[in-house]
């Protein structure tokens, strides 16, 4: 229980839960989450379910694993990029609209 | 909460806006015709003449409804918050940049989002459907994602746009909020959200457009890339 509440999103948790639950420095957070899979990886070693050769690998694996996902989240999240041209163009349509009104006030509505 | 009683302070930081402000008043006015709202207009010391158009607002639309409330000189985003809370008498203060990159028309949708959920902070996103960048080149779009995916990857903020400054505070939580922030420029966006959710305050997100007005000098240079790293490593340390 107290392990999901540590990594848990913030937002679904009452002030006063949170409060008590997670004064922890994040940085804190991600070195005991190395920490665990490090344990794991140390306990695969001595376990040796895996051939020794491979489980002396895994941290590299783990390391391109993380690089690879991160470069396709940024490839992706490029493609998907929102874009919203069309908005230039309404806002030109609102400035027009607001010197027009403001002229008529009296504002000075010269550029910059 | 009884939705007839809220009152909304939004609170502008100037420099050198003296067309923009006078746009951007008329729009929140045209968009917020059955809301209960104040501008307070946090002028630095503009040379350009940006408060005498401010005082004219005030005479066209009333001084209960635009407050100017200026400073002698350039003195930086997070104090121009803090001056203008002092200021603020509305249960609710929306931040957000003079400069018509954030559009008026969607404030509804903030106050919107806010009664439904019950949010504390409601922040404006650029990055999901619905919201969008226009004026942007590759460039600019690929140091902003990757910039985003490092920030996912190490602080797990909990808000898809980090560096967003157009959003809705309740008055309460922006003061606990911002007390606690050091940092300057947009780090200090980055650490109000995320001191937010750490603290545990609820935050929701819609979709807004950004339309970057200022080309050619939003050049993202080496130093800045070095400040935003150190900035993801202070945040990473102190949140």
């Amino acid at each position: 229980m107290l392990f999901t509440s540590f990594y848990s999103p913030a937002s679904h948790w009452t002030p006063e839960l949170v409060f008590i639950a997670n004064p922890v420095k994040h940085v804190l957070k991600l070195l005991s989450l190395l920490v665990v899979i490090s344990a794991l990886w140390i306990g695969l070693l001595q376990a040796s379910i895996i051939p020794q050769s491979h489980t002396w690998l895994l941290p590299i694996y783990f390391i391109v694993s993380l690089g690879c996902y991160g470069l396709f989240m940024v490839g992706v999240g490029l493609m998907r990029f929102p874009t919203c041209p069309q908005e230039a163009l309404l806002l030109q349509q609102d400035i027009a609209e607001a010197k027009d009104f403001l002229k008529q006030k009296g504002v000075d509505v010269g550029s910059n | 909460m009884d939705a007839a009683k809220n009152k909304y302070s939004i609170i502008v930081p100037t420099y050198n806006e003296r067309l923009n402000i006078a746009l951007i008043v008329y729009l929140i006015f045209k968009h917020l015709r059955d809301v209960d709202f104040e501008i307070i207009v946090v002028d630095d010391g503009s040379p350009d003449g940006t408060q005498e158009v401010v005082k004219h607002l005030q005479r066209l639309y009333g001084e209960d409804r635009i407050l100017l409330r200026p400073r002698a000189k350039k003195l930086g985003l997070g104090t121009a918050y803090i001056h203008g809370l002092k200021h603020v008498s509305g249960n609710f203060v929306v931040i957000m940049d003079a400069d018509l990159s954030h559009h008026p028309k969607y404030l509804p949708s903030f106050i919107k989002k806010q009664l439904e959920t019950g949010a504390s902070i409601v922040t404006g996103t650029r990055y999901v459907t619905g919201g969008g960048v226009h004026g942007w080149n590759l460039m600019r779009k690929l140091t902003s994602r990757g910039a985003n995916v490092l920030a996912q990857t190490l602080l797990w903020p909990g808000v898809s746009d980090l560096t967003g400054s157009f959003r809705l505070y309740k008055k309460s939580v922006l003061e606990d909020v911002i007390s606690s922030c050091v940092s300057k420029g947009y780090v200090f966006q980055m650490e109000m959200i995320v001191r937010a959710s750490r603290k545990g305050y609820h935050i929701e997100e819609v979709p807004i457009t950004f339309v970057d007005r200022v080309f050619g000098s939003s050049k993202l240079g080496g130093s800045e890339i070095v400040e935003y790293l150190k900035g993801l490593i202070y945040l990473m340390i102190t949140t």
